[in-house]
């Protein structure tokens, strides 16, 4: 039995405990723990006490996150501008038909899918091996474990800055391992054109290594350790015992862990920005990068606008097949 | 533990594991090589792994190219205004979260999952504009208040992790005594909570540290600069650094957030391993 197991039935009772012994239910909403709340008056004060604890954190989030949020998908339907003095003016969908035709937009959208899917998708395979191979008893464990922190706690602006390092055509250790190798002189990898979008996949693959691992190490110590060995005895091969025990505790697991990788990708700023800035040509111009410059190079707010809901659209779809895709893993079960 | 696994087997996990520890190592390593190179070897077209005549010369002409110091100290300040912020008012809602089983927590866990999911720029322009009427661009308190925003749902989401540790019995019997909701929170669940309160904390600081996008957006001039955003004005306008001072700012700028992150790191990927196996 491992600890995380152990836990998360602790919790459970927990929970169960607590509605238990909340009383009779009343007709409206939250219900809570406590004993001796019966009375009309005494919910009342408690109703009065939840919001005073909840309304610190709730103002902010309106504010400064809904607020924008809506504020944002209200602005796709203008044509504001940065700096500029005549008022702003509603112009429906505009923005939305102009970015249809906007090729430069569909580019970067084109290469934000194959960002995302050339980061994710190796990522997934390179920390399932890892994360099986810290599942088992071995010398150097500790040391990945400790290693992995490195790309985690990382700011994305210096993980940029030391891949700049690696990939420096003439100081960088990568030429020097090319040219050690004999594989010929090297090459200037951010800027190739052929180069630059693997080359960049290759830093957001090493940078999401961690949280990866250690999502897939964790559903793999909730694998029941005794069917492991009940299959082993069997005569079930690494294979098949991986396919028929660890798999089918692992999918949900990677299920989450793939989608939300997906998504962070597909938004992601900073790492490319630092690399390559979107060049050479746009070959590594992810939708973010277009629609920063968009907005504060070129003040045009009410554009970039649209394009992040055209992104919001995409991104809600991928998480309606994700929790739908969750929701038949659960049946499964 | 191990399943039955024979000599040559576990001689290629071993393999395995040396490979990827070489992956994961191999760009760090590289960066603190050349934060210690002196110009010349920079400049050797056969670069070594070991400087010969390390130096830290790097070091100096970083702090002398960019105003460093500065720009740590307004990281640091907004990240610990951030992180403070953050958790005071987290930890009030994150109990009801836990605690209370209604709509509002219902809508409060939902909102956590999907404000991880929307791209920055739909909030971005919208939030620029508010804090420009509000007088907040290139303020630090501007940027203050965006982290903590950002920051709430992580905070949320770790803390009401940590009170659902906390037995209800204990409220039960400050409840019996007269105590009021609040009281109870604070006298009896928060210091309970204290080591999840601080671990929640340092890592919204680790986060607000890291940021970059929000800093170069909202952030003008050089002296209001955070650290990353300053970091990448010795990138130069085509790209042609000074290797030596921008490998050295960069590993300067990495330490603090490593070396919390080393502290709290159990706590991190513990709560992340109950996430993964709850969903």
């Amino acid at each position: 039995m491992n600890p995380i197991q152990g836990s998360e039935e602790v919790e459970f009772v927990t929970l169960s405990t607590a509605t238990k012994r909340s009383g009779p239910s009343g007709a409206r909403g939250p219900r809570d723990g406590r004993a001796g709340g019966g009375t009309g008056a005494g919910r009342a004060a408690r109703d009065r006490a939840t919001w005073f604890l909840v309304l610190p954190a709730l103002i902010p989030i309106l504010i400064l996150s809904v607020g924008p949020l809506l504020y944002g998908i209200m602005l796709a339907f203008t044509d504001a501008q940065s700096g500029r003095t005549r008022s702003t003016q509603w112009i429906g969908a505009l923005n939305f038909q102009d970015l249809l035709h906007d090729t430069l937009f569909w580019d970067s959208f084109r290469i934000g899918l194959l960002w995302a899917v050339g980061v994710t998708v190796p990522q997934f395979f390179l920390a399932l091996g890892l994360a099986l191979l810290l599942n088992q008893k071995l010398r150097m464990r500790w040391l990945a474990r400790a290693l992995a922190i490195i790309p985690w706690a990382m700011p994305e602006v210096v993980v940029g800055i030391m891949w700049r390092l690696v990939y420096n055509p003439d100081a960088g250790i990568l030429n020097e391992t090319v040219r050690d190798l004999g594989l010929g002189d090297g090459r200037d990898w951010l800027t190739g054109l052929a180069t630059a979008l693997p080359a960049v996949i290759l830093v957001g693959i090493w940078a999401g290594m961690p949280q990866t691992t250690v999502a897939l190490l964790a559903g793999l110590q909730n694998t029941p350790h005794e069917l492991h060995e009940a299959a082993a005895l069997d005569g079930a091969g690494a294979w098949r015992r991986f396919r028929t025990v660890t798999w089918p505790a692992l999918k949900p697991v990677a299920l989450s862990i793939t989608a939300l990788n997906f998504i962070w990708n597909f938004n992601s700023f900073a790492l490319v920005y630092v690399l390559t800035s979107g060049g050479p040509g746009g070959r590594t111009r992810l939708p973010m990068l277009f629609a920063y410059e968009e907005a504060f190079r070129y003040g045009q707010f009410g554009y970039a606008a649209a394009m992040g809901c055209v992104m919001v659209a995409v991104i809600s779809v991928i998480l309606a097949c994700y929790l739908a895709g969750r929701l038949r893993g659960g049946e499964d079960a | 533990m191990s399943l039955r696994t024979g000599g040559p087997a576990r001689a290629g996990q071993y393999a395995a594991l040396l490979a990827y520890l070489i992956f994961l190592a191999f760009p760090f390593l590289w960066l603190i090589s050349t934060a210690f190179k002196p110009a010349r070897e920079l400049g050797s077209l056969h670069p070594t792994w070991i400087p010969r005549n390390p130096t830290l010369d790097n070091f100096r002409q970083a702090f002398d190219e960019q105003p460093l110091l500065q720009a740590a100290a307004n990281s640091l300040i907004a990240a610990v205004c951030a992180a403070l912020i953050a958790v005071v008012i987290a930890t009030p809602m994150a109990y009801v979260m836990a605690r209370n089983r209604g709509r509002l927590s219902t809508a409060a866990t939902g909102w956590v999952v999907v404000s991880q999911a929307f791209p920055f720029v739909l909030v971005i322009i919208p939030l620029f504009l508010i804090l420009k009427n509000l007088h907040l661009i290139n303020t630090l308190w501007g940027l203050i208040m965006v982290y903590v925003v950002w920051s709430l749902p992580f905070a949320l989401w770790m803390l009401a992790g940590y009170v659902r540790a906390v037995p209800p019995e204990l409220e039960e019997a400050a409840s019996v005594d007269g105590a009021g909701r609040v009281r109870i929170l604070v006298s009896v669940v928060a210091p309970l909570l204290a080591p999840g309160i601080v671990a929640t904390a340092l890592f919204a600081f680790i986060t607000a540290w890291n940021e970059f996008f929000f800093a170069l957006v909202l952030l003008k001039t050089p002296e209001k600069q955070t650290l990353p955003v300053v970091l990448t004005h010795f990138l130069g306008a085509e790209g042609v650094a000074d290797l030596g001072p921008l490998a050295a700012a960069a590993f300067l700028a990495t330490l603090p957030s490593l070396v919390l992150f080393a502290v709290i790191q159990k706590r991190i990927t513990g709560g992340m391993m109950a996430g993964a196996v709850k969903s």
